[in-house]
């Protein structure tokens, strides 16, 4: 590659980012294509994918070396030491080009080769089917129908070919309303509620300005309404704060004028815009990145970041949303300004909480295909995967996989997957190694062909589905519960340790009861297995002794076998197996790690006279 | 059944309007609303309620008239002798002794009556030591790190006063605990300035010069009144479910209760690193030496020593370092947070080691063989019991009140198999390893089952929990299910019928 000019660096220090006495690893460091490696004297590798990497600093040169610091979209954080400064500005310009792909072509997924022939490849496009999706919540059916209005994507280029619209509803009116929403995101169904015929639909935000009409969307909205049969109103939700809705109107957008529209009950939510949540994450990290970081400036920290207020500000949206379904029968039309960012978010949540399918695996693949990627939630900006406007990046979908963990940590045994599937979906949205996150919308993806040229996701991540199943799952759990009714007073929601602190080993809990369930699962069926095997085996020899040999041989079959034979007898062996004990071993458990040390640093700046432990010691043998 | 709600009442707000409705706000941090038809009827339960929610006589509390049939008095009292604890240190070193100096509680009246000192050190020079140290409380031994031989010792603080003075007695005690050569630590609770501060009132911390073997390091922790009012603060955010985010994250901020676990966790770290890694005796004071003190002393066993991991370890633990090391428990736990009557004493120094005991459990799922409900137990247990066990400040008041001949011990009720299997973590795996606890805020949690446990449901998280529990034991119990049926058949003959069948199938 043209951007590489030094390929490996030794004497490099990996410098813990919060020990405050620089504690460091020595090692290798070494840029490939895609990846940037260092290799520690432990021989432990830590990889860094180019596309990963969010910014990358200088800091002024030390004594020790010439400090770089890498900040990774996954929220790993490295501090590099680099003993001479010009391999430092070498590695710091490649990486700055490296990390800035102008176009497309360039992003990993085109390279990504894994070895898999062509034909599993596109089975592995197939595998998440969105007309099937349409049907398994029952449509088309009498009240709701495809459109083929943009087969072309002529009405929207942002949304997909395929539409489900009220069967009232003509083509005319479809291309007036979309004419009267910003990027002509007009109304469409979303989610389909069998039982109670409401509907989720989404759309972005009439260009109403401080008086215009529209009678084909009003039109819309009436047959919207409609098609519910149940129901004689129907809810909008705008997203927005208030506030925000009507500055809006002053550039000729703005909401739905209540007068205007038959029918409808108008409702504010009050979810910031992508600005805000920037800044907000921004901040978020600044504090959780803080060295000797006492308790109080972390929740002062917390709070002014305004994250949790965010988080908490969705779900509320999303709670509202499935009550005005589940126990109001009543159709929901939500919007915010262009109907991808908050629109997405609120509607796959809301349709978390109502439907038991997305809480599968396959069924959260599918709701992320559906209201993410197909409609149009602008992934490469927000994600910034090619070099464009900063001011595009913003973490939306970061908020809906937090929205999801908060949910898997109130509802323990509702959701079959687990938190490592949304740690490895956000890892891959930013990763660029599958074709599903790239570009902004549907059209965008199809002329870049990815489903000829890159792999997707899904089949990979279903491959190991193991490492993402929930132990506790209960597929009877949401039989219950018409759906699912989080807590969201604020103290339900907590800090996400695992994913902005995933790379920080010392932070988490030592010990860890999923991964211990499902060892044991998995140690279980290998036992089955094992016990199957055996069991004919076994079954093979007493028919070989059987047929060779006569009474008395029999007996000496016997010792070897009915240890193995009865299935409880086998299992006693379990406890002695070793892994169990690995499973239950303790992970960086250790005072270096912890930091203690430094701790009493800091205590002995207090009185001088007090030495710290760690050079302490040796002058005190004097 | 009104007897075993009323140790749990503290204070009664009557909105006795015409309703008649009284509010129980409960030390256990419940809050109940009675509705009571007619206004005497209201006032005569809530008097009664009162009176009895407030009886000043510890003799008049109701351990000692609680008499369940299934249990004997006596039982239970000599669960945890320190005998027991000296004979383990004494087959590894005769380096240290049993005192029976303070057998009249003359000597400290809030030491128990045998303790564990250097066998170089006479009786003798106890006494005198004791004169030097704030309440008589004399550096002992607390806890024999037996992987090294290190020792960790606790007292109150030295009365050094303002001018400076000395104590050979005191100075002889503290290097007879070291060996020839070696080091120690002096780990002060307060802060260094606090610690210089406390000279003009007789107190102060040992100096350099008088204690040359001695390196000293400040933990400082908070203790007494403020402690006090961070647990208010804390159980009044989390009381008030309408605020909004950014009042809940201030209010959690500002009650400090989060802020002050770290710094338990963090000095409990200092002592046990001083003496696992650098391999160096501790001495643990504050001022009094029954609070603070003990908070480090008892949470660096927990992570240190596998022993006080174990449930009858741990219940040990507490017998040891806080109950007969003189925790004023009647002071401390009388009313608990929703009182606001400015009692000078109340402090929940032991709530505190609780919490930081479930962080350790949050951190280690494994290494603790009790589960969260044995702490939620515990905590009820120090504020209302039935129980004498956490009756009384010292063990001389419990041997003046007859504690321990007229009512029952806590630790017989909870070693009863019906409780015992209450309180067992099904994940427990012994672990001889020390469990250092990440200590960074990231990591702490507030303590929902304790804090949140009357004011949100946490049904989905139990029944969770429960299938954690038939997971794990339905993958345990089945080796001893086979265990019992080898006992049941011999070999050949549970071997035979399969093999019947097998031969069976093969033919």
């Amino acid at each position: 590659m043209e951007h590489i000019r030094t390929t490996k660096v030794e004497l490099v220090k990996l410098i813990d980012r919060f020990s405050t006495s620089n504690k460091s690893l020595t090692g290798t460091l070494y840029l490939t294509a895609t990846h940037l490696l260092f290799i520690d004297a432990n021989q432990k590798e830590t990889w860094i994918l180019h596309h990963h990497i969010a910014a990358v600093e200088k800091l002024a040169l030390t004594t020790s070396g010439c400090p770089l610091v890498i900040q990774c979209k996954n929220f790993r954080v490295v501090h590099f030491s680099v003993p001479r400064e010009r391999d430092c500005h070498d590695i710091y310009n490649s990486l700055l080009q490296l990390s800035r792909s102008a176009s497309y072509e360039e992003l990993y997924a085109f390279s990504y080769n894994p070895n898999q022939n062509e034909s599993k490849r596109l089975q592995g496009w197939q595998l998440i089917d969105l007309a099937e999706e349409y049907r398994r919540m029952g449509v088309q059916n009498s009240n709701w129908q495809l459109s083929d209005a943009n087969r072309d994507y002529k009405v929207c280029e942002t949304y997909p070919r395929e539409l489900y619209v009220p069967r009232a509803v003509s083509k005319p009116i479809i291309v007036g309303s979309s004419k009267f929403r910003s990027k002509g995101r007009f109304p469409v169904l979303s989610y389909y509620h069998r039982d109670k015929e409401a509907a989720i639909c989404r759309c972005s935000q009439p260009l109403s300005g401080f008086s215009a009409r529209c009678l084909e969307d009003e039109h819309m909205l009436q047959a919207i309404s409609k098609a519910n049969p149940a129901h004689h109103y129907m809810y909008v939700m705008d997203t927005r704060p208030k506030l925000n809705a009507m500055a809006n109107r002053a550039a000729g957008k703005g909401y739905e004028n209540e007068d205007n529209y038959a029918n409808i009950r108008f409702q504010f939510v009050g979810i910031e815009n992508i600005h805000v949540m920037r800044s907000s994450l921004q901040k978020l990290l600044e504090v959780s990145g803080t060295k000797a970081l006492s308790v109080n400036n972390f929740l002062s920290g917390l709070e002014n970041s305004g994250w949790l207020r965010h988080i908490k500000a969705l779900l509320d949206a999303a709670v509202f949303l499935a009550k005005a379904i589940a126990i109001e029968n009543a159709t929901v039309l939500v919007h915010c300004s262009d109907g991808w960012d908050r629109t997405s978010q609120v509607c796959s949540l809301g349709a978390l909480l109502l439907d038991s399918y997305y809480r599968t695996i396959k069924g959260f693949m599918v709701l992320i295909e559906k209201d993410w990627i197909s409609f149009g939630h602008k992934f490469s900006d927000r994600c910034g995967q090619l070099d464009g406007d900063p001011k595009e990046i913003s973490p939306v979908f970061t908020q809906f996989l937090e929205g999801v963990w908060h949910l898997t940590e109130q509802f323990p045994q509702a959701f079959e997957y687990n938190e490592a599937l949304l740690l490895q979906i956000h890892e891959h949205v930013h990763s660029c190694q599958f074709g599903n996150f790239l570009g902004n919308c549907q059209k965008e993806r199809e002329e870049l062909k990815l489903k000829e040229k890159t792999y997707s996701l899904w089949p990979f991540l279903l491959d190991e589905q193991e490492k993402y199943l929930n132990p506790l799952y209960n597929p009877n759990f949401s039989q219950k519960l018409a759906f699912l009714e989080p807590n969201t007073v604020s103290f339900n929601f907590k800090f996400w340790r695992n994913m902005y602190h995933q790379f920080d080993r010392t932070m988490h809990p030592r010990q860890s009861v999923f991964n211990l369930i499902m060892t044991m699962n998995e140690q279980n069926k290998k036992l089955e297995e094992d016990f199957k095997e055996l069991e004919a085996k076994l079954k093979e020899r007493t028919r070989q002794s059987e047929t060779l040999l006569t009474k008395e041989p029999l007996q000496s079959v016997h010792p070897a076998s009915p240890a193995l034979k009865s299935s409880p007898g086998f299992k006693k062996e379990q406890p002695l197996l070793p892994m169990n004990d690995s499973n239950r071993t303790i992970e960086g458990s250790n005072t270096a790690d912890n930091r203690y040390s430094e701790y009493m640093e800091e205590l002995s700046k207090a009185e001088p006279a007090i030495v710290s432990l760690e050079y302490g010691v040796a002058r005190m043998t004097c | 059944m009104l007897l075993t709600v009323i140790p749990f009442i503290l204070s009664m707000h009557r909105v006795a309007s015409s309703s008649g409705s009284i509010t129980l706000k409960c030390k256990d941090l419940k809050v109940l609303q009675l509705e009571i038809p007619g206004m005497e009827e209201c006032l005569n339960i809530s008097r009664s309620i009162e009176a009895l929610s407030s009886v000043e006589s510890v003799m008049m509390m109701y351990p000692f008239f609680y008499r369940p049939q299934s249990m004997k008095l006596k039982d239970g009292w000599q669960l945890y002798p320190l005998q027991h604890y000296y004979q383990q240190i004494a087959t590894e070193t005769t380096a240290w002794r049993l005192s029976c100096v303070n057998g009249e509680f003359t000597v400290c009246p809030s030491y128990p009556a045998a303790v564990i000192v250097p066998t170089a050190v006479d009786d003798n020079t106890l006494k005198k030591a004791a004169r030097f140290h704030q309440g008589g409380r004399f550096p002992i031994l607390s806890y024999y790190h037996k992987k090294n031989g290190t020792v960790l010792l606790r007292s109150s603080q030295p009365l050094i006063g303002p001018n400076r003075k000395r104590c050979p007695e005191d100075e002889q005690l503290l290097s007879a605990a070291l060996n020839r050569g070696e080091r120690g630590f002096i780990i002060d609770t307060r802060s260094a300035q606090a610690a210089k501060q406390a000279r003009m009132m007789g107190g102060g911390t040992e100096s350099k010069s008088s204690y040359p073997c001695w390196r000293r390091l400040h933990g400082p922790l908070e203790r007494g009144r403020p402690l006090q009012e961070s647990f208010i603060k804390l159980v009044e955010a989390c009381n008030d479910t309408s605020l909004s985010m950014d009042r809940w994250l201030s209010k959690l901020e500002s009650s400090k209760w989060l802020a002050h676990l770290k710094g338990a966790l963090s000095t409990a770290c200092l002592a046990a690193q001083c003496m696992e890694r650098e391999e160096a005796c501790v001495l643990v004071h504050g001022a009094e030496g029954t609070d603070t003190t003990l908070l480090v002393t008892a949470l660096a066993q927990v992570i240190l020593d596998p022993e006080c991991r174990t449930l009858t370890g741990f219940q040990g633990l507490l017998e040891r370092e806080w109950i007969k090391a003189g925790h004023p428990f009647h002071f401390r736990c009388a009313r608990s947070a929703y009182s606001h009557a400015r009692l000078k004493q109340e402090a929940p120094i032991f709530l505190l080691f609780l919490d930081c005991v479930w962080q350790l459990g949050r951190q280690f799922p494994f290494s603790l063989e009790f589960n969260e409900h044995l702490l939620l137990v515990l905590f009820e247990h120090t504020y209302a019991s039935s129980y004498g066990t956490f009756l009384c400040n010292s063990e001389k008041e419990r041997c003046l009140c007859e504690v321990k001949e007229k009512t029952h011990s806590l630790w017989s009720w909870l070693n009863q198999p019906s409780q015992q299997k209450k309180h067992l973590n099904p994940l427990y795996t012994y672990n001889a390893l020390v469990i250092w606890p990440s200590v960074e805020p990231q990591s702490l949690q507030l303590w929902q089952g304790l804090f949140l446990r009357w004011i949100r449901s946490s049904q989905y998280l139990d029944e969770a929990w429960a299938e954690i529990q038939r997971l794990v034991t339905s993958c345990e119990d089945a080796p001893e299910e086979s265990a019992g049926d080898r006992q049941c058949h011999s070999q050949p003959d549970a071997a035979h019928p399969h093999r019947q069948t097998q031969l069976g199938n093969a033919g």
